[in-house]
């Protein structure tokens, strides 16, 4: 909405003016017998006047808009929701998403269930270098760091299959750093925590270091059992940052990446991976 | 012996990189051979290479700027290429190829073509603004080009020996340490700029003081023409903004090389603060590249409009405002770190106040144009197109400076889609406004205007076809670098943009057959008058080219429009030129130092890269040891005798009147 408010306020100016620009130069071409021509007019204080306070107004209109938005659609404010918010906490690693429940003591890789209609809280940090957290149909994206964490906080209106990224360039798979994400109904969302909960591996903390090390295009993955506290060992640093590339030429696309195992309720989810090394 | 450098550092195995600088190799020797064989060495040795004459400087600047223009736009076209083979594919650029390709094309755009392009335009224009004739230190002049061609040199050769860094154009930690990318790539990135910035902050110093302290008689600093004027704001902020740049940088490099922790993840180091500092230069750096551009386009609106700009002081007001507003906005570029509200917020509203300025500044040249009687030479294509473009441009950069709707769009090809509006439709179409309104003071004969104006509806209307997609695709979530992607909504867009890259290649290649065909049919577009354009500064007073002391007799201002008023002066005399009284002058001499300099600064930089500590060492004492030497140095200037001044002028001044008597008979 933002967006297109401040559009509609600039091109009501932007508008005229390239029309005025294209207009000008035409009226005032040479060959125009029937311009009038004022050689020597340089300087007037009323169109000056005019000038300045046209683009200043349309600033403090917009610098208002700016203001209001900036602090109505912070990503670190609460939403306004009768539920309570579920925590999620997420991780960036080389090269994938971790998904980290709190509450629920379950984890995920490159998949972000949620529950519709429910506001959700996210923690986010990084295992290594920067990236940015971004679901274009869910809000603002943030910015993962390591030895910090940021907020933000989402929510899915409707059930459905959504799509997220990773925005902020972080090495040669950075490309495939892309998730899925299924907003679910309450009912839904219960059922996949308990489906997750009765298979896969524990997330721990030596295998959160064998995460940590690059791969790219890991598949859609779940963890039955997360270990407290994981997330806040990984923003103290307890967990040491990601060991980055391992051979001295950074990581090449393909070698070090590992299809993992992935759990019976996630097959589907592999349709919607395409494999392109052939590796696997 | 030779450090990290190994054979393994030369890609064989990468067929692309190795052929591209195969091809360039060739051209480079072929050029080379033919300058030996046919005896142009010593020549070039004495009036070019050695020269510490600002306007041979100046022109050198801008074919540096030309040639690494052609180097960055062959990575452009690789990207465009490979995002539109890369849908369900992997294209033909693997990750770690594409991403050193994506960071040299903006590395070499911003630093080596808009940078050389920008400053060599302020170097060959400004003392002839200014009525004198050379810039305050005319041998550091030498010595800060040499130092930036250094740099665009060690860019170029990591395409051959190595790797360029994959990080991006600006290196953000704490994927740009050792930890992450453990290659030379981001060596070269850090050791190529902080040679080439080195030169930058000597050029603005070296300008700044031209500008404050050396002006012809009555030239008041209200009477400096516009150019002068964005000139200055400009190298005032090369001079405040560059060390920043050269902080930072050594703070990465420290980091990397030496084990500190400015920017790691590990023993309390801080990327944000990287991000910090170097938008602090990052952003005033936007403006030292598109303030100049904006007083090319005040000169040129004006010169073929006829008129006087309008509303001059108001111009020279908001150029300054500008100026300083420039270092207040950096956290605009990370308003998705997550800083809160309120900061975010100011940081929006301070990003849209710099809006004010350049808005009055827009409708200032086209009040210019009101009442004008306009000619559309390329110049003014180039102006016109400019302001239609750079608006769109200023548009969108205000709405990703509303911070809610930064949170969206942040990262995305809307992103890449402002900022090349407002570099392509700003500075570059700046920089060839300026190099197409100066050639032929520069050389005497005029570009090719059909071949101009040709390339200059190529060029925007491939900018159009390769940009506006890009505004779409970033509003349906595509993000920025991305090798391949698997979203069916991005192929079609990616591909109109592929056709707009071409339309601009075909933009760039009538470019080059126009400079080559003008070459070749000079004596027809010989312009004898000094004053192709009836122009209004005082370029325009003396000869084409201008001699080596530009002025025989330093002109007289006596208000605004200095050339102006001297030629109305002397149509309501109607008065035959009065005979002018010559004295001798004196000049700087030549000087090799800037050249060896920047020679030892390449081994230097080079040895760093690669880790050979005896090749530093030599290169640092031979950059020292050719600094001491010229700091001895017993005589610095020669005398032209009074004698050949008068015979130099009258010669022009013969001509001219021939040329406008020529002139008048035809009419």
């Amino acid at each position: 909405m933002i967006l297109f408010d401040s559009l509609l306020i600039m091109l009501a100016i932007v508008g005229p003016t390239i029309l005025a620009t294209l207009g000008f130069a035409w009226w005032f071409r040479a060959s125009n017998p029937r311009a009038q021509r004022l050689p020597d007019w340089a300087y007037s204080g009323r169109i000056e006047l005019v000038t300045w306070a046209i683009p200043l107004l349309t600033i403090t209109l917009l610098g208002g808009v700016a203001w209001i938005g900036s602090h109505q659609l912070d990503p670190a404010r609460p939403l306004a929701s009768k539920t309570p918010a579920l925590e999620v906490q997420v991780v960036s690693l080389d090269w994938k998403w971790l998904f980290i429940y709190p509450e629920q003591r379950v984890a995920s890789v490159n998949q972000l269930v949620i529950p519709a209609g429910q506001p959700v809280h996210f923690s986010l940090t990084s295992a290594s270098v920067m990236n940015s957290f971004f679901v274009p149909q869910l809000g603002s994206m943030i910015y993962t760091m390591n030895g910090m964490a940021a907020d933000l906080n989402l929510q899915a209106d409707e059930p459905g299959t959504l799509w997220g990224l990773s925005t902020h360039y972080s090495g040669d798979g950075f490309s495939d750093m892309h998730f899925e994400v299924r907003a679910l109904d309450a009912a839904g969302f219960a059922g996949w925590v308990a489906a997750t909960r009765q298979g896969g591996p524990v997330l721990d903390s030596a295998r959160y270091v064998e995460l940590a090390k690059q791969s790219i295009k890991d598949l859609p993955s779940t963890f039955r059992e997360a270990e407290t506290g994981l997330f806040q060992k990984i923003v103290s640093q307890e967990l040491a940052p990601g060991p980055g590339p391992q051979d001295s030429h950074g990581g090449q696309s393909g070698q070090s990446a590992q299809g993992r195992a992935t759990t019976g309720a996630q097959t589907a989810a592999l349709d919607a991976v395409i494999c392109i090394t052939g590796e696997r | 012996m030779l450090g990290k450098l190994t054979w393994a550092a030369i890609p064989l195995d990468q067929p692309i990189p190795l052929v591209a600088s195969g091809v360039v190799g060739l051209v480079l020797v072929g050029v080379l051979g033919l300058i030996v064989v046919k005896g142009w060495l010593p020549y070039l040795w004495r009036e070019w290479i050695t020269s510490v004459d600002h306007k041979r400087i100046g022109i050198m600047y801008c074919l540096l700027a030309l040639v690494m223009l052609l180097r960055g736009f062959s990575d452009a076209l690789l990207m465009r290429s490979q995002q539109a083979l890369a849908y369900q594919a992997p294209g033909f650029l693997p990750p770690e190829h594409y991403n050193q390709v994506f960071s040299a094309h903006g590395t070499l755009m911003i630093f080596f073509v808009s940078m050389p392009f920008v400053i060599g335009l302020m170097n060959f224009a400004v003392p002839l603004q200014l009525g004198i004739r050379d810039v305050a230190f005319p041998t550091l002049n030498s010595v800060s080009f040499w130092l930036t061609a250094t740099g665009a040199l060690l860019v170029n050769i990591s395409l051959v020996v190595g790797e360029f860094a994959r990080t991006g154009w600006l290196p953000y930690p704490p994927l740009s340490e050792l930890t992450y990318s453990p290659g030379v790539g981001v060596d070269y990135y850090l050791w190529a700029l902080q040679i080439s910035g080195v030169g930058t902050l000597m050029s603005g110093i070296n300008l700044v003081t031209t500008i404050l302290k050396i002006h012809a008689p009555g030239m008041t600093y209200l009477r400096m023409p516009m150019f002068c004027w964005t000139s200055l704001a400009s190298n005032l902020l090369i001079v405040a903004a560059f060390p920043i740049l050269t902080a930072t940088l050594a703070m990465l490099l420290l980091d990397r090389y030496l084990g500190f922790h400015f920017f790691t993840n590990e023993a309390g180091g801080n990327a944000m603060m990287f991000m910090n500092l170097i938008w602090a230069w990052g952003h005033p750096e936007v403006y030292i590249l598109i303030l100049p551009a904006f007083g090319v386009f005040s000169e040129v609106v004006s010169t073929f409009s006829q008129k006087p700009l309008f509303g001059y002081r108001s111009m020279v007001g908001a150029t300054m405002v500008i100026c300083v507003l420039a270092f207040s906005v950096w956290l605009h570029h990370f308003f998705t770190m997550g800083a809160g509200g309120d900061v975010n917020a100011i940081f929006g509203i301070l990003s849209m106040i710099i809006a004010v300025p350049t808005g009055v500044k827009v409708f200032n040249w086209l009040f210019t144009m009101y009442g004008g009687r306009v000619t559309f030479a390329p110049p003014m294509l180039w102006a016109v197109g400019f302001m239609v473009t750079f608006v769109i441009g200023g548009m969108t950069g205000v709405l990703l400076a509303v911070p809610p709707a930064d949170f969206v769009l942040h990262n995305s090809l809307f992103l890449v889609a402002h900022f090349h509006n407002v570099v392509i439709g700003g500075v570059l179409f700046g920089a060839f406004a300026g190099y197409t309104y100066w050639f032929p003071k520069a050389f005497g004969f005029r570009l090719d205007e059909r071949l101009g104006k040709w390339s200059f509806w190529c060029w925007i209307g491939g900018f159009y076809l390769a940009f506006m997609p890009l505004y779409v695709l970033g509003l349906i979530g595509m993000t920025r670098r991305m090798q391949h992607y698997d979203v069916a909504a991005w192929r079609p867009w990616l591909l109109i943009a592929g056709v707009g890259a071409l339309l601009i290649l075909a933009g760039i290649i009538l470019q080059v057959a126009q400079l080559v065909i003008s070459i070749r049919n000079r004596e027809s577009l010989r312009d004898l008058t000094g004053d192709p354009w009836n122009g209004r500064s005082l370029e325009w007073a003396t000869a084409s080219p201008p001699p080596a002391f530009n002025f025989a007799v330093l002109p007289e201002v006596a208000g605004e429009e200095a050339y102006w008023s001297i030629k109305e002066r002397a149509r309501e005399q109607a008065q035959a030129e009065e005979e002018l009284s010559y004295a001798e002058i004196e000049m700087p001499r030549n000087s090799p130092t800037g050249f060896i300099c920047a020679f030892f600064a390449t081994v230097m930089g080079f040895a760093l890269i690669w880790h050979i500590w005896w090749m530093v060492a030599l290169g640092a004492a031979g950059a020292f040891a050719t600094f001491v030497v010229f700091a001895w140095r017993n005589r610095s200037e020669y005398v032209i005798p009074a004698a050949e001044v008068a015979r130099v002028d009258r010669a022009y001044r013969a001509a001219r009147r021939k040329a406008y008597a020529d002139l008048q008979a035809a009419q």
